[in-house]
Parts: C-alpha cells; sequence; structure tokens
C-alpha cells in the first residue's frame, strides 16, 4: 500500500528516459509494486514484454499513471523462466496484458483465471509460423453456459451494418443475457510486429491508419514518443494545431456516436441531423490538412500544416454553425422521454468494477471516474489551456451519451478560442537522431479515451520495441460486463454507447 | 349490379395495387420530417420489380414450409381486404361473423411467416419468431374487444355493418377503440413504438428478423405481403374513425383515399416523433390498448 516507498521509476508523458535508468526488479517485487499502485488508484497503462537483442530471456515491463500527480511509474523484471505466477488475481486490470504476453512471447502466467488467446495471432514478432494445435479464431470454445431455457446467440465477424468484424457469443435465458463473450483478431494486421528497427518511413502512416477515426490521437502520441527521444521542442504553433485537430476528432466522433445511438432507438430525426453534421467537423480537419481524419498533418517535430488567417476565420465561421445545428440537434434527445427511457438504465458498469477492470476514457467518466489525460497528464497545448474535466454519475448509455456531449460542449468552446489565436512563427522543428537505449511513455487522450504508446530504442538508436495501447483494449470488457443480465435486444445500444474499435484493439 | 361489380372490382385494384404507395408515403412523411429529402414516393415498387427479377437462394435445411410462410402472407392479406370496408362503403365479400374470418386470416399469415422462421433453424429468426407470437398474443384482446364493442353499438355482425354503424356510435366509444387499434396496427406491422422497421440490428428486430433468409422474389412477396397487411389494417381503422356511412361511389373513394393518405402521414410523424419502446416495456402499452377496448365496452354496457 506505501506507494511512497515503490520502488518503480517515476517519470512524466513524453519525457525520455535511459533504460539503465528504469529499475529492474525481481518479479514478485514488481508484482507487488503494480499491485500497491493499482491499489492507490494508480492505473496500468501499458503492461508488456520485449526481448533484447541476443537474450532468450524476456522482460516485462509495466507503465502506471498516477493521475493524482501527473506521472508515470515504470519498472521491469527479467522473466527467467517461462512461467511465472499471474497477478491477474489480485489485479483484475492486468488479466488482458497477460494474455497478450502469454500469446506474444509464449509467458505463461501460472494460474490467471481465464487464459485464452487474444488475437489468435503468431507469436512476436510474427515470422514463426503458427504451430499446428494453435486455437484459430472462431474455432475457439466459448464459455457454456446449460439448462432449461438457456440458448445461445452468435453474432458475427460479418455483420449486417458497414461496421468492422468481431465475433460476440451471447448466453442467454430468454430475452436475459447472462454472460457475453467477445472474440476478435480477425483484423490483426501486424503494427507492432512492423515497428522494431524503426522508425521507418511508413511508420507514421501505420500510427495514423492503426485506428482510423483516431488519427491524430495515435498519430500524436507517436510524434511525441519521437520527439521526447530525440529532444526536440515543438513550436508552439504547432502544439495548439495539434490541440484544436485532436479536438475537431472527438467532435466529429462523438457527433457520429449521439445519432447513432439515436438511430439505434429508432429515433430518426438526431440521427439524420448527426449523420451530416458530423461530415462539417471532418470537413474542418480537412480543412487544416487536407485529410478529414487529419492524416499527413502531424510530423515529428511539428506539424505539416497551418492554414493561413482567412482560412482560419472561414474555418471559425464553419464551426458556428456545425455548433448551432449539433446544439439543436442533440438537445432533441435530451427533451424526448422515449429515448431517454431508452438511455436510462440500459447497460450499467458500476462503479467499483470499472475501476478495478481499468476503463478509461467517457465509459470511465460515464461512472464518475476523474481520468482524463488531457486533464491528469497534460502535454503541449493542454498544458496552457486546461480543459474542464466532465463526468456523469451512473454508467449507463444516459451517463456515457451525456458525458460525450459535455464533452463536446468543452472541446467547441476549446477549438474556437484556440483556432482564433495561433500565434506565427515556424510550425515544425527538425526531429534529432533518436537516444540510443532510452524508453519513453506517451498518453494522449483520444476520443475513446487514453492511448497510450511506449517506444524503447536500442544501442543504434532505433526501436527495440514499440508497444500501442488503444483504449478499446481496456475497454472491450467493460462492455461485456455491462451487458451482464440486459435484454439482449439492448446490445445494439450498449455496443454503440462505447463504440469501440475493433483495429485498434487488433493492432 | 353493374356499378356493385365495378366498385367490387375498383376494390380489388385498390387494395392490391396501393399498399407500396402507402408505405412510400409513410417513409416520404419520416423523411422530409427529419431533414432528408429521402427514397422516391414509388421506391417499394422498384424494390418489389428488382426482388422479382433476381434469383433466390435456399438454405438446406429449409422445407416447402419456408416457401410458404411469404406465400400464405400475402394470400390471406387479400383475403383480408375483401373482407374490410373502406370508407363510405362496403366490403366486397360481406356475411354475418365476417370480421372473425377477418382477423384469423391475418393470424393464419403470421402463424406462417413464424412456422417460415422457425424452419430456418436459425438462432435470429427463432428469436424473431418468439417475440412475434408473444406481442400478436398480446394484441388479439384489444382487437376482439374492440369489435365486440362495436358490434353491439351498430347491431351488426359484419364489419361492414359494423363501419356504417360508426356515424350513431357515441363519439368516447369510437375514440377508444380507434386507439386501441392504432396500437394494435403500429404492433401488428412492427413500427415504431414496437419495432423498428428500418434497423439494421438483427438483435433488436421482430418482423424483419423472421425474414432475414428470404430472398429474391420470396422476399418480394415477403415485402408485399406486409405493406398489404398494414394497407388492409389502416384501410379499417380509418372507416371506423370517420364517420362516414354509405356515401356515393365517387366521393366515397375520395373520402378514402384522402383517409389512407391522413393515415400515412400519422403513422410516419409518430414513428419521427419518438424512440422505439424497450422490447419488455412494449406489452405494456399493448395491454394499454386491451383496457382502452374494454372500456369501450364499459362505456356501452352502462347506456
Amino acid at each position: 500500500m506505501n506507494t511512497e516507498n515503490s520502488p518503480l521509476k517515476t517519470t512524466r508523458s513524453g519525457v525520455a528516459l535511459p533504460l539503465r535508468e528504469v529499475p529492474v526488479l525481481p518479479l514478485e517485487a514488481l508484482h507487488n509494486a503494480v499491485a500497491d499502485g493499482v491499489k492507490s488508484q494508480w492505473r496500468v497503462s501499458s503492461l508488456f514484454a520485449f526481448r533484447r537483442d541476443g537474450e532468450d530471456a524476456a522482460h516485462m515491463m509495466a507503465v502506471l499513471a498516477d493521475d493524482a500527480a501527473s506521472l508515470l511509474r515504470v519498472g521491469m523484471a527479467r522473466i527467467e523462466d517461462t512461467r511465472y505466477p499471474s497477478l491477474s488475481n489480485r489485479c483484475p486490470q492486468v488479466h488482458l496484458f497477460e494474455r497478450e504476453m502469454h500469446e506474444q512471447f509464449g509467458l505463461v502466467p501460472e494460474g490467471h483465471p481465464w487464459l485464452k488467446p487474444v488475437r489468435y495471432a503468431r507469436p512476436f514478432p510474427g515470422r514463426e509460423p503458427r504451430a499446428q494445435n494453435a486455437p484459430r479464431i472462431g474455432a475457439a470454445d466459448f464459455y457454456h453456459v446449460t439448462g432449461d431455457s438457456v440458448h445461445e446467440v452468435a453474432v458475427g465477424p460479418v455483420h449486417a451494418g458497414v461496421i468492422e468484424p468481431g465475433h460476440f457469443r451471447f448466453q442467454c435465458h430468454g430475452e436475459q443475457v447472462f454472460h457475453l463473450e467477445i472474440m476478435l483478431g480477425y483484423q490483426h494486421r501486424g503494427v507492432e510486429e512492423a515497428l522494431p528497427g524503426g522508425p521507418h518511413k511508413r511508420s507514421l502512416s501505420h500510427m495514423e491508419t492503426l485506428a482510423g477515426d483516431s488519427s491524430i490521437a495515435h498519430g500524436w502520441a507517436y510524434c511525441m514518443n519521437l520527439e521526447g527521444l530525440a529532444g526536440t521542442d515543438v513550436p508552439m504553433q504547432a502544439q495548439t494545431l495539434r490541440g484544436v485537430a485532436l479536438e475537431l476528432e472527438r467532435l466529429a466522433n462523438h457527433t457520429g456516436d449521439l445519432g447513432a445511438l439515436a438511430g439505434d432507438v429508432g429515433y430518426l430525426p438526431t440521427m439524420s441531423f448527426c449523420g451530416r453534421i458530423r461530415g462539417d467537423f471532418l470537413n474542418l480537419s480537412a480543412a487544416i490538412c487536407g485529410n478529414r481524419f487529419g492524416r499527413g498533418l502531424l510530423c515529428p517535430g511539428g506539424v505539416r500544416s497551418m492554414p493561413n488567417e482567412e482560412e482560419t476565420a472561414q474555418m471559425i465561421e464553419r464551426l458556428g454553425a456545425a455548433e448551432r445545428d449539433v446544439r439543436e440537434a442533440v438537445n432533441l434527445i435530451w427533451s424526448t422521454p422515449t429515448v431517454l427511457g431508452r438511455f436510462e438504465n440500459t447497460g450499467t458498469v458500476p462503479r467499483k468494477l470499472c475501476v478495478e477492470l481499468g476503463l478509461v476514457g467517457p465509459a470511465a467518466r460515464a461512472c464518475g471516474v476523474e481520468a482524463d489525460v488531457r486533464v491528469n497528464h497534460p502535454c503541449g497545448l493542454y498544458e496552457r489551456a486546461p480543459i474542464r474535466l466532465r463526468t456523469a454519475h451512473y454508467g449507463d448509455v444516459n451517463s456515457r451519451a451525456s458525458v460525450r456531449w459535455h464533452e463536446m460542449e468543452e472541446s467547441l468552446a476549446f477549438v474556437r478560442e484556440h483556432l482564433d489565436t495561433i500565434p506565427s512563427g515556424p510550425i515544425r522543428q527538425p526531429l534529432g537522431a533518436l537516444a540510443p537505449d532510452h524508453v519513453v511513455a506517451t498518453l494522449v487522450e483520444g476520443w475513446r479515451g487514453e492511448v497510450c504508446h511506449v517506444a524503447l530504442t536500442g544501442s543504434d538508436g532505433r526501436f527495440l520495441r514499440y508497444k500501442i495501447t488503444d483504449p478499446s483494449f481496456h475497454n472491450w470488457m467493460g462492455l461485456a460486463v455491462a451487458l451482464r443480465g440486459q435484454e439482449i435486444s439492448d446490445f445494439p445500444l450498449c455496443n454503440k454507447s462505447f463504440n469501440l474499435s475493433y483495429c485498434g484493439f487488433d493492432l | 349490379m353493374t356499378a356493385a361489380l365495378l366498385h367490387s372490382l375498383f376494390h380489388v385494384a385498390a387494395f392490391c395495387m396501393l399498399p407500396p404507395l402507402f408505405l412510400g408515403a409513410i417513409n416520404k412523411t419520416k423523411a422530409l420530417i427529419a431533414g432528408r429529402r429521402g427514397p422516391a414516393l414509388l421506391q417499394v415498387y422498384f424494390d418489389l420489380f428488382k426482388l422479382l427479377r433476381k434469383d433466390m437462394v435456399l438454405s438446406e435445411t429449409t422445407t416447402g414450409v419456408f416457401l410458404a410462410g411469404p406465400v400464405v402472407a400475402v394470400v390471406t392479406a387479400i383475403g383480408a381486404g375483401l373482407l374490410t370496408p373502406v370508407a363510405g362503403h362496403g366490403a366486397p365479400l360481406v356475411f354475418a361473423g365476417d370480421f372473425v374470418l377477418f382477423c384469423y386470416l391475418l393470424a393464419l399469415g403470421r402463424f406462417f411467416t413464424i412456422s417460415a422462421a422457425l424452419d430456418t433453424g436459425s438462432p435470429f429468426e427463432g428469436m424473431g419468431a418468439a417475440r412475434e407470437a408473444a406481442y400478436s398474443c398480446l394484441a388479439e384482446p384489444a382487437l376482439f374487444v374492440g369489435l365486440a364493442a362495436l358490434s353491439h353499438v351498430s347491431g351488426s355482425m359484419t364489419l361492414s355493418g359494423i363501419v356504417e354503424g360508426t356515424d350513431i356510435a357515441p363519439i368516447s366509444v369510437i375514440a377508444l377503440v380507434a386507439a386501441a387499434w392504432f396500437l394494435v396496427l403500429l404492433a401488428e406491422n412492427s413500427r415504431i413504438p414496437f419495432d423498428d422497421p428500418n434497423t439494421h440490428l438483427e438483435l433488436t428486430m421482430i418482423h424483419e428478423v423472421m425474414v432475414l433468409d428470404h430472398s429474391g422474389p420470396a422476399f418480394g412477396l415477403v415485402l408485399y405481403g406486409a405493406a398489404l397487411k398494414l394497407f388492409v389494417m389502416s384501410a379499417l381503422l380509418s372507416a371506423v374513425a370517420l364517420p362516414f356511412g354509405a356515401l356515393h361511389p365517387l366521393p366515397g373513394w375520395a373520402v378514402f383515399l384522402c383517409a389512407m393518405l391522413a393515415m400515412a402521414v400519422i403513422i410516419g410523424a409518430v414513428e419521427s416523433g419518438m424512440a422505439r419502446l424497450r422490447l419488455n416495456v412494449a406489452p405494456k402499452l399493448l395491454f394499454c390498448a386491451s383496457l382502452l377496448s374494454a372500456f369501450a365496452l364499459v362505456l356501452l354496457a352502462r347506456a
């Protein structure tokens, strides 16, 4: 419990650290430090394994976020044997990380409650052929409920709408869902596997398309890692524009999702309006850099383009129009009792479970958890101009929807203010060489929640390991929990209220 | 004699040709309220022609019941249409107790639709079948108690007689039965707030999920049958709700068409103004419908 004496090394988001300064603890000590940290409200942002060149034994590295102190805590352990005692029972947040390390590096957490594959991928770095008897996606065993009137419903991986592939297995009793099991991995493309030896020319593009609707968030985290490793200072102009672009990304996605939530309960006006207004926000991103998802805007050291005064004035005008429209469209939701009747008390995640599972982003804030990287680990523009953190209380669909709307209100004001005050000057600094044998971890608050990128460099100053944790990695389990005891017909609504990324999880 | 024959022919033609247009009018209303241009008024016809030209994919696990579903649904709906009086006219087919046949023709169509859904063995379709069966059980009392009330007030045992009698019935009775039947109409035809005809989310569907495996011409029949049923029920409701006895043929048909247009707009407006109810709340609304009908009967018993 005593975190003052935590053996973990203290650092900040985006600040590089020589690898030799990260303490190499015995595994038990690392586990204790993680468990103690989580008890005092730290969160596990990333937990991953890597191998050093020419070594057979793997290392495990933990990155914990201490939100209250705006600090990151880093520690690692050398794992001599491939089997080790699991931490998941003491600290449920790490259950998926342990499964991931099992899949990627063959490390077996003994006593893990449910050790099954994460993405059905080949072992890291994906060069070895798949084992003959390895479980295959779609054909693996599922959790089974038996008894009178218990039935199983399988949905996906091919869905009726134009969405990403994923398989959902419901154990139902009549209309009631006892358990939902989610199988992902259909979109595993090997993003992490492509990064060692980098940065490559294509790496930034990989980041921007890793989860297509979070291009800015992932691109920013990547750029910040490189800037941290190279010791490059990003000019004020670029910092401001990055903040504006991130908030525009949030606005577009929240608008689209609020509209889709209305559509899922059959409330057509908001659905139609928001579908169009989402495009207005995307077009504002396009006005900055020529791409509606903000691809090609960021580059290590700054940004690639900057709107001139005339363009900025136009953008502010268009932002005002979009704001008026979106207010009107979304307020229709709050004034229609039948819509609220569907949202309230649907898909509730209890706050205690939310904290235990380490949910992030709007899903956590809807339970009243004050987790927002922009506030707790501010960088760039957010350091100079704090943004207000908004939470809700009940953890149901309505809370998730209202948190998103309140965030939009903050974002609208934020974008309006900063778009007008971008200082003039250089928009990027050349990036120097990356420091060898360093580690850097960056947190960015994407619209879904905390995006965490950790980069380790080898002695040649190139990536030894690059670990990406999308918010969806934390939150999919939250969706499964939200469905317990719900009506199966409410699943689409619950699912949309989280709207998690399949490809961001599958990497 | 020839006038009656002409009238009957026109009745059959109208009931066979107009249902897709009725659906188109509802869709257009919804689109306009949501600020969209929406599909063309005749889009449902285009869809039907497209589907008729397509090939059909039949699952290997299905039997003849699977194809009987859509066929029986269309035939029974046409049969019910022959028994349906319209505002200002009697039906082509009238006999004592015809309203029992009317109700159970629609029930027969539903029975075959449910059987066809179960025939596929898909968990989705079974789920939809269970929901459809449950909802229709709850809708039936509202329909029959309403019929009993109207039959009592008009002193007639035929649908046409009942409709002609509505102009002498107390307005409160008509209003109660019309409200109850409007809920039944929405429930039976999978409209909002009971079901969402536009959704692609198979887990939430009732009617649509039962026909997921039908394709091509069979699916065309499903769409057409559903449109027919909606049209027939709307025609009956408008005939009951409007205080027109026997009219001259020409103004009679004009009244009918205007009434149907108004029905389409009302349904479209209702669907635009509210969300779909949660699946376990919707039955309560059907209980309310039954209560409304029962109140109509109670009012008459007192008088």
